[in-house]
């Protein structure tokens, strides 16, 4: 027990050089690499002094390091300061945006690992068969296409000319956000089933062919009780841990469904940023992002860790 | 010496060819790509396509088969659909290998140079590309692409700089594998230095991983040209598979599809054809991985 909490103690104060890291590329492409913000800000006629005061007013004219700080300070206190476009408090926008974000992205991500597994355990069941090979194919031929062109043909076509689904919108409160957020949610199934089918399966077939599953087998247990009991029990390992690192994307939400379909979750935020140059909220996502995707995987290596104790605590 | 007698030995190469060719789905995908790489370079010294920007007809005009330049219809100016996909063949393919470009010797060395020295140096390397990849790829993405202004150059880097991630872990792991193997410790007894175990030795027994991983590279710059272009961070002033599909959002309502429909397909047969040369890739030369 010693070791896992020497593991525990010495992976979180690894997070400190690596959110370092983080914020050093930030500042590196925001302060160093980006176009000035000021004469972004103040276009193309303004005079010399106006451009001072302003990039003294957003603390550019402070020395390098000091800049950096700044960033660093974000990071520690998730006080990212203000946008430039709406003046809000970012940590505001970013807490009222997250709940949009998440009423998409969690039942997205609830029905698309379910359905995954039980798509995998099926092509597992029937593997070298014409069922498993026509999925395998299926898969990669759903990965091979454009994820902007499912959103535009489903919108255009199930929303638009069928009128089954809202086109654009939210709208807050249970029974009336389904129609806004229905056809986002199975874009986003959609998109998903062809990576995750591929993972599931490969994760299972690996299970497969291991000893115990001859011994299960050798003992008169039908296949289906073998793969329910023992084999999905077994690959819940790796389900576990890959499920748990697409958590942090969950809060980032999907930029392009969020944009498409105007809800107003963190994804459209950071797109409508994007589009008006806003730095502050860009270098928050950036980070937050980056946040939360350390937190997790650390949270992987912990859970990796606990529910296998054959894992080495190195 | 003279009495030396030479067997002809085959190659790792030779094998793993021979093994890919008795695929005949690599087969057909390795002849698409080929076909997509001789359009692009037909397109890029302007044998084909450089009239992209001439008006053929009206504007929106449906697809016919009344000329070849209409095969596809028009667009809003009524240009060539036609084309214009294939320029944006010309686009896509330089995205992927430019961008496959620079990440390939960035993942080489510095995952090279982690996993032979070890110490001091694998440990900057790894806080490196954990910090580059700690940044959720779409984030990072448009952060460079942010930074550096749009066009196609900063495709280039943005993609480039955001895909030697993968490579360099893959290549350190293997590296740290091969350094203390006997052939390895054959070329030291016999005086080797680092710089020839590392180069001479050990990458050519681990190059097989860059050619696996750039051909799943490519078709991933391919799909992000197309997200980075309709987030206006991409290529402007010319046509690209992700200009022309960011075109059909203004366009379907209106019942104009060729161009998503142009778009889409170009793009899912190439992408379909470097997704499955990649798998069969790492089959034919990783035969340990098979199946997985």
């Amino acid at each position: 027990m010693n070791g896992s909490w020497n593991y525990i103690l010495r992976r979180l104060l690894y997070l400190i050089p690596v959110l370092l890291g983080v914020c050093l590329l930030i500042f590196v492409l925001f302060n160093l690499v980006a176009p000035d913000p000021a004469a972004l800000l103040l276009g193309k006629h303004a005079t010399p002094e106006q451009i001072l005061e302003v990039r003294q007013n957003l603390g550019l004219t402070k020395p390098l390091y000091e800049q950096y700080f700044d960033v660093v300070k974000s990071a520690f206190t998730f006080d990212f300061g203000r946008s430039w476009k709406t003046k809000q408090s970012i940590t505001t926008m970013i807490r009222l945006r997250a709940i949009p974000s998440l009423t998409v992205s969690l039942p997205a991500f609830v029905f698309s690992t379910i359905l995954s597994i039980l798509f995998a355990l099926l092509v597992a069941y029937y593997r070298g068969k014409g069922i498993d090979l026509f999925v395998r194919v299926s898969c990669i031929a759903m990965m091979s296409i454009s994820s902007l062109a499912y959103i535009l043909f489903f919108q255009w076509f199930f929303a638009y000319k069928m009128e089954w689904f809202e086109i654009l919108g939210y709208e807050p409160g249970f029974p009336s956000v389904l129609p806004f957020i229905s056809l986002p949610i199975i874009i986003w199934v959609i998109l998903s089933l062809g990576p995750d089918i591929r993972f599931y399966r490969t994760v299972i077939l690996d299970e497969i062919y291991q000893d115990y599953v001859r011994t299960a087998k050798a003992k008169g247990l039908s296949d289906r009780k073998v793969l329910l009991k023992h084999v999905l029990r077994n690959a819940m390992i790796p389900i576990l841990t890959y499920t748990v690192i697409q958590l942090p994307f969950l809060l980032l939400g999907a930029l392009l469904l969020e944009s498409f379909f105007s809800i107003p979750g963190l994804g459209d935020m950071t797109i409508e940023a994007l589009n008006e140059s806003d730095f502050p909220v860009l270098k928050a996502m950036a980070i937050l992002s980056a946040v939360a995707y350390v937190t997790f995987t650390l949270i992987q290596d912990i859970l990796y860790t606990w529910v296998d104790p054959r894992v080495k605590l190195n | 010496m003279e009495n030396t007698i030479k067997i002809k030995s085959r190659s790792v190469w030779s094998d793993a060819w021979d093994r890919l060719k008795r695929d005949k789905l690599a087969m057909v995908s390795l002849g698409v790509i080929i076909i997509y790489a001789v359009v692009a370079i037909l397109s890029a010294t302007g044998l084909l396509a450089a009239d992209w920007d001439q008006k053929v007809g009206e504007s929106y005009m449906a697809p016919t088969t009344e000329k070849i330049s209409l095969l596809f219809g028009t667009d809003i100016f009524g240009y060539s659909v036609l084309r214009k996909v294939i320029h944006g063949t010309q686009i896509a393919m330089s995205v992927g290998l430019i961008s496959t470009l620079i990440a390939i010797p960035i993942g080489i060395s510095l995952g090279a140079l982690a996993g032979y020295f070890g110490k001091w140096i694998d440990e900057a390397v790894v806080w490196f590309y954990t910090t580059f990849s700690s940044v959720p790829g779409i984030m990072l993405l448009m952060s460079i692409a942010f930074a550096f202004g749009k066009g196609l150059t900063t495709l280039y880097i943005a993609l480039g700089l955001t895909s030697w991630v993968g490579l360099c872990r893959l290549i350190r792991g293997e590296v740290m594998k091969h350094k203390n193997r006997e052939y390895v410790q054959a070329a030291t007894a016999i005086g080797a230095g680092n710089g020839r175990k590392l180069f001479i030795h050990i990458i050519p027994n681990v190059i097989h991983l860059v050619i696996i991983n750039a051909s799943l590279q490519f078709q991933v710059a391919i799909k992000s040209e197309v997200i980075l272009s309709y987030l206006g961070l991409g290529v402007t002033g010319q046509p690209s598979w992700g200009t022309m599909i960011d075109d059909a959002k203004q366009e379907l309502a209106q019942g104009v599809w060729w161009q998503l429909a142009g778009a889409t397909f170009a793009m899912f047969f190439v992408v379909l054809a470097f997704n499955i040369l990649g798998d069969a890739l790492r089959d034919a030369l990783d035969p340990k991985l098979k199946g997985k």
